[in-house]
């Protein structure tokens, strides 16, 4: 039996549709726009002004305290304006918009493709360096890791887990990575282990990508304490909580952290990130985005700078097809539909599904019939139509006795929901006013 | 024992439970007596009813409740009442209340889809709040109007709906008592409670696009472009400008119409003023006649004076029957 989490969940169609093609690299774009904060956290502050030339890997915006992170200019060139510019969900947000002239990298950047095994670092030193360069979780929810490496006084960590579950259907980004940059992976590990001091790492990995197990388990035999593991197929396993519970049989308390029960989790991509920032210096300039839809000419993975539009990722694969009908940033499940393509990339754009019309369109909500499937699916254990119950009758204190906080917005529940109810949509609303509660409660 | 003593006996049992329990009761409705002040029913009798909540308390009995233990009654309006009610209990209670002019509330959005390009389509959950969870909305003026009417749903008046044409909401100003309701209710905050003014005669900028000219224009023909032309051209200093957003004071403005002229994308609206002489030196703009149509329908008033705006009420009479 393949390990999984426990509670819930789904299994939706796969259609992992650009696995067999190769990580390509985008050509550099003309312009970049590079949103100030692209993470989750105390906004970063713009560090260059208007007419500024900037090389590849220069800081264009410093963290705006702990909880924060580092961005640079992904291309060499002049920095056109500082504007706000439009996001995936269409407000406007402060950017860095920069003409590209050439890509001359800045000194003590490795740009090399040889790998380099050694670890000199120390665990303050690799700390620091994930931080200057600005290294989020690349899995989507960006947060900073050096904020989830800095280990607080009186807690302790015993395993390192790498989420190579990719349990999205469509992507194929962390798939291609684990194939194409299976040692880079290893190394970055080691890094995140020896940055935490802990002996043991485990990389998880749904068993529909076997090619990558297999590669995987057989180089990990060079690398010591890291164990891969395979696991079922089933969504949300990559979420952070159910990939532990999978792998670890440990259980994240309500309103609590990974860190509170011994574990850290990072993404495949974050590891890379690490690895290159680590051992060459290479600040997040750059991501694998896998673009991909049923109607796409040639779906793929392509390496692009954060900053470039989505647009130029669209036209390298074959251009919008006729019958789009939804973009979205992100996968099916968790991403958000886009307004404009105009948007740039950025640190967690893990990938752009595009759907025809048939798939995109949503089916008329109708009444609840009390089938219960949403309580079966949810892998937090949340009853999620009550929840958009109490949410539409706005008793948000109830909506808080009912753990509302601890839905991961994976939206099993509405994708199963036979009478196509918006459970999802209303459990966000309540989750946006109770945070609201709590946050003013706090104060 | 017969039958007649089993009757006596139930009879004089039962009578003397009764008895007894008629005594405790009274003795605890007079030991536990809540002394109520007879003005709160009288006054619950003046109030409309309506338990809207418009006046910040819970429902009419609870306004009544406040009023007669306030010192002063400054603070204190019932919106659907008005000023009548106000002073009947103020007479009751035998205080002074200060009239206070009636507002209305009005929409401050005019993107109607011949104005404001539709960029993308929303087939969420019919309902404005959860659409700006999901996104700023179907056009690029993230301020703008979602159009799926949960002012309509929260008004208890009957004095909010939607034009089918414009995708926006109109106000009935005969209708409308200023509750606030539908203020509170909208996720970009478009409605505002404003004077109704002399004759129900109003300016006001409808228009909550904080974004820079260009973007603004671009997005919405008829946005304030924050040009400030209307800021110098008022007499008064009524208008102020915030954030690239006009804003005119309904308290100091004297209804001269000067900005109304002056501004270039007709984003300061006029309703029931009648209409102007042509001046010959200005061409008006060419879509100044349409937005005039647009706002006017907006707060069908029942004293329509001229010609033009009944027509137009019948007109719009028609489209929502």
């Amino acid at each position: 039996m393949l390990k999984t989490f426990p509670k819930g969940g789904v299994h939706p169609e796969e259609n992992k549709l650009s696995a067999g093609n190769g990580i390509k690299k985008m050509p550099l774009p003309k312009q970049v726009i590079v949103p100030v904060s692209q993470h989750i956290g105390a906004p970063a502050q713009a560090v260059v002004k208007r007419g500024d030339k900037v090389k590849t890997g220069t800081l264009i915006a410093k963290a705006g305290g702990f909880v924060s992170s580092n961005a640079h200019s992904p291309v060499s060139g002049k920095v056109k304006k500082i504007d706000n510019m439009m996001d995936a969900a269409g407000f406007k947000k402060p950017c860095i918009i920069i003409d590209t002239e050439e890509d001359e990298w800045e000194e003590g950047i490795d740009t090399s493709n040889d790998l380099i095994k050694d670890i000199n670092a120390t665990s303050d030193e690799i700390r620091n360096k994930i931080a200057d360069a600005g290294i989020v979780g690349l899995g989507g929810a960006t947060f900073p890791t050096h904020v989830k490496l800095s280990i607080p006084d009186g807690k302790s960590i015993d395993h390192i887990i790498i989420n190579g579950a990719e349990c999205e259907p469509y992507l194929t980004s962390d798939h291609r990575v684990m194939l194409e940059k299976g040692h880079q992976i290893l190394i970055g590990t080691q890094l995140l282990m020896k940055a935490t001091g802990v002996s043991k790492a485990i990389i998880g990995i749904e068993n529909n990508k076997r090619d990558a197990i297999e590669f995987l388990t057989n180089i990990a035999k060079e690398y010591d304490g890291i164990h891969i593991q395979p696991l079922k197929v089933q969504y949300p396993q990559g979420g952070e909580k159910q990939l532990i519970k999978a792998l670890l049989n440990r259980e994240v308390p309500s309103g609590g952290l990974p860190l509170d029960i011994g574990c850290v989790v990072q993404n495949v991509g974050t590891t890379v990130a690490v690895y290159e920032a680590v051992q060459k210096n290479k600040p997040l300039i750059e991501r694998v985005v896998c673009v991909t839809g049923k109607s796409v000419k040639e779906p793929c993975n392509l390496v692009a700078r954060i900053g470039t539009p989505l647009s130029e990722l669209i036209e390298e694969v074959g251009g919008l097809p006729e019958d789009t009908g939804k973009v979205i940033s992100g996968g099916p499940m968790m991403g958000k539909a886009v307004s404009t393509t105009d948007i740039p990339v950025t640190k967690g754009t893990s990938g752009i599904t595009i759907f025809n019309k048939i798939e995109s369109k949503r089916g008329v909500a109708t009444n609840c019939i009390r089938c219960a499937r949403c309580l079966s699916v949810c892998p937090v254990g949340l009853e999620p139509y009550h929840l958009k119950n109490i949410s539409e009758n706005e008793d948000w204190e109830m909506l808080e006795q009912e753990h509302v906080m601890d839905c991961i917005e994976c939206g099993s529940c509405s994708y199963t929901c036979p009478a196509n109810v918006p459970l999802l949509d209303y459990v966000r609303l309540g989750k946006a006013n109770v945070s609201q509660i709590i946050r003013s409660r706090k104060k | 024992m017969n039958n007649m003593e089993i009757i006596l006996y139930t009879l004089l049992s039962l009578s003397g439970l009764g008895i007894i329990l008629a005594l405790i009761l009274y003795v605890v409705a007079q030991r536990f007596k809540v002394v109520e002040d007879p003005r709160i029913d009288e006054i619950d009798e003046l109030l409309p009813g309506a338990n809207c909540g418009g006046c910040g308390y819970p429902g009419c009995r609870g306004f009544a409740e406040a009023l007669v233990q306030a010192d002063s009654l400054d603070d204190f309006y019932c919106p659907v009442g008005g000023n009548e009610t106000m002073k009947a209990a103020a007479s009751i209670l035998g205080k002074e209340v200060a009239e206070k002019e009636k507002q209305v509330a009005v929409v401050r959005c005019q993107g109607s889809p011949e104005h404001r390009k539709k960029t993308s389509e929303y087939d969420g959950p019919q309902s404005c709040i959860l659409e700006s969870k999901t996104y700023s909305g179907d056009s690029d003026c993230p301020y703008a109007c979602l159009g799926l009417g949960d002012c309509v749903e929260a008004c208890d008046f009957d004095a909010i709906h939607m034009n089918p044409e414009t995708h926006l909401p109109e106000v009935i100003e005969a209708n409308c008592t200023a509750c606030n309701a539908c203020v509170e209710v909208c996720p970009h905050d478009i409605i505002e409670l404003r004077n109704a003014g002399k004759k129900s005669r109003r300016i006001y900028v409808s228009c909550v696009n904080e974004d820079k000219g260009g973007p603004a224009k671009k997005a919405c023909d008829v946005a304030c472009i924050g040009c400030g032309k209307c800021v110098k051209v008022c007499a008064f200093d009524a208008i102020t400008l915030e954030n690239n957003l006009a804003y005119i004071d309904y308290e100091k403005c004297k209804l001269c119409r000067k900005c109304v002229d002056e501004c270039p994308t007709n984003a300061i609206v006029e309703v029931n003023f009648p209409p102007k002489k042509k001046k010959t030196e200005k061409k008006p703009p060419p879509d100044k006649k349409e937005t005039e149509k647009k706002s006017q329908p907006k707060d069908n008033t029942n004293q329509a004076s001229e010609n033009e705006q009944e027509q137009q009420n019948s007109n719009s009479d028609e489209t929502k029957a």
